[in-house]
């Protein structure tokens, strides 16, 4: 199943609606990084609130795309982990370190646009 | 004109059916001196100052239904009737300050009783006599057994619902200002009781919003790795959930054991107090706190 993924200004957002295969996850990866350059994102946003399982190779993409993404010039959120998942990645060890993370779409927009202004700030 | 003339007869072979015959006859003598049997037990629990939370009448009320129901296992030979009725009394009686030792007691006092009146009864016919207690004595081992299972189980089970009851009360999570929690922790932290909490304060993060939480820990005197390891769980659990977590009040011991035993803390945002928490929590967040008087002057 292909994920949509939406431009809404500046950013990029991937909304997972239902469980994906291991090739699924690395289609969306590819089409994402693909994006960052063709629209000229500043920011991503993966949308996981639909996802009630993660396994080892969901969140190893999702920690790859942060770090491709941030490589191509775009932050990227994870939001909606939903609390049982959160707890269950502890315990399995897989806890998306280096990568921003926030409860949900509203949240991680409000992250990146504070994000994107220290950027310009400084820049 | 005793034992020669009557020899012993059919049930002289020791088979189950002789067994059974012989419990019958048993049920039958219990059944006849109901009233007489009752009474002398109810007199005996009050002798031996037994279930002395409970008036005598409730005594002798729960003395016949006990009585009716021991001699229906006796007679049946199954025990979940027995089991249901032991569960229903100490699900009664056990609010009321019932020790296991009365319970216990009572049921044997009832078992000597009960073998009293057929010593009295088959006094003249020792081989039968004997027979009858081989028939008697492991059901009514069996019974007291019962009995005194059902009434422990019970208690542990009223025991775990009030340990989880404690638990549920021991971890609040609390709002102090719009999307800032706290969650202060008291005793002892064990995997089951972290478990709980973390599930209580994720639950908690994603219904009030929470960017900001703050774990006091100035109520929990010690810590291993173990507990070290949970707590940083914990932090990182909430991470993914977008809100950033302040740990305050660590003790010196605590603060001293951790270094020793080389628990890597780094990952953990950590403020002396719980009033330096909440200060960082809302510079996190935004807020400055102003004492009214030189907020007026500023304005």
């Amino acid at each position: 199943m292909e994920v949509p993924i939406l431009k809404q200004g500046h950013y990029l957002i991937a909304s997972i609606q239902s469980a994906l295969s291991d090739a699924d996850l690395s289609q969306l990866r590819e089409a994402l990084i693909a994006r960052v350059g063709k629209f000229r994102a500043r920011g991503v946003i993966v949308d996981v609130t639909a996802l009630d399982v993660m396994d080892s190779f969901a969140v190893r993409t999702l920690r790859d795309i942060a770090h491709m993404a941030r490589l191509r010039g775009a932050e990227t959120v994870i939001v909606g982990i939903q609390p049982e998942v959160a707890f269950a990645m502890v315990q399995l060890g897989l806890t998306l370190k280096g990568v921003a993370t926030a409860l949900d779409l509203e949240e991680g927009l409000l992250f990146l646009d504070r994000e994107g202004h220290g950027r310009i700030d400084r820049g | 004109m005793s034992k020669k003339d009557v020899p012993p007869q059919p049930d002289s072979l020791a088979t189950p059916e002789s067994t059974q015959g012989l419990l019958r006859e048993l049920v039958a003598h219990l059944r006849q001196n109901r009233t007489q049997l009752r009474e002398e037990w109810a007199r005996r629990i009050t002798r031996a100052q037994l279930l002395t939370a409970m008036t005598e009448e409730e005594i002798f009320a729960e003395a016949t239904s006990v009585y009716d129901n021991y001699v229906e296992a006796l007679e049946t030979g199954t025990f979940e009737a027995l089991q249901a009725y032991a569960r229903n009394l100490s699900e009664r009686i056990i609010p009321r300050g019932v020790e296991t030792h009365e319970v216990v007691g009572i049921v044997l006092l009832l078992r000597d009783v009960l073998a009293r009146s057929l010593f009295a009864k088959y006094h003249e016919d020792f081989t039968k006599l004997n027979r009858i207690l081989d028939a008697y004595e492991p059901a009514a081992n069996r019974i007291a057994n019962t009995v005194a299972v059902g009434f422990v189980q019970e208690r542990e089970r009223i025991i775990r619902q009030q340990q989880e009851a404690i638990r549920e009360l021991s971890t609040p999570v609390l709002q102090v200002r719009e999307r800032l929690l706290i969650l202060p922790i008291i005793g002892v932290i064990d995997p089951q009781r972290n478990r709980q909490l973390t599930e209580q304060l994720l639950r908690a993060i994603r219904t009030n919003r929470a960017k900001v939480v703050v774990i006091d820990i100035t109520g929990v005197a010690a810590m291993d790795s173990n507990v070290a390891n949970q707590l940083v769980q914990t932090v990182e659990a909430s991470r993914l959930l977008g809100a950033t977590v302040i740990v305050t009040g660590l003790s010196p011991e605590i603060a001293q054991t951790l270094v020793t035993i080389g628990v890597d803390l780094s990952e953990m945002a950590t403020v002396g107090d719980l009033q330096g928490g909440i200060e960082e929590a809302e510079r996190l967040l935004g807020y400055k706190v102003v004492p009214y008087a030189e907020a007026a002057q500023q304005a």
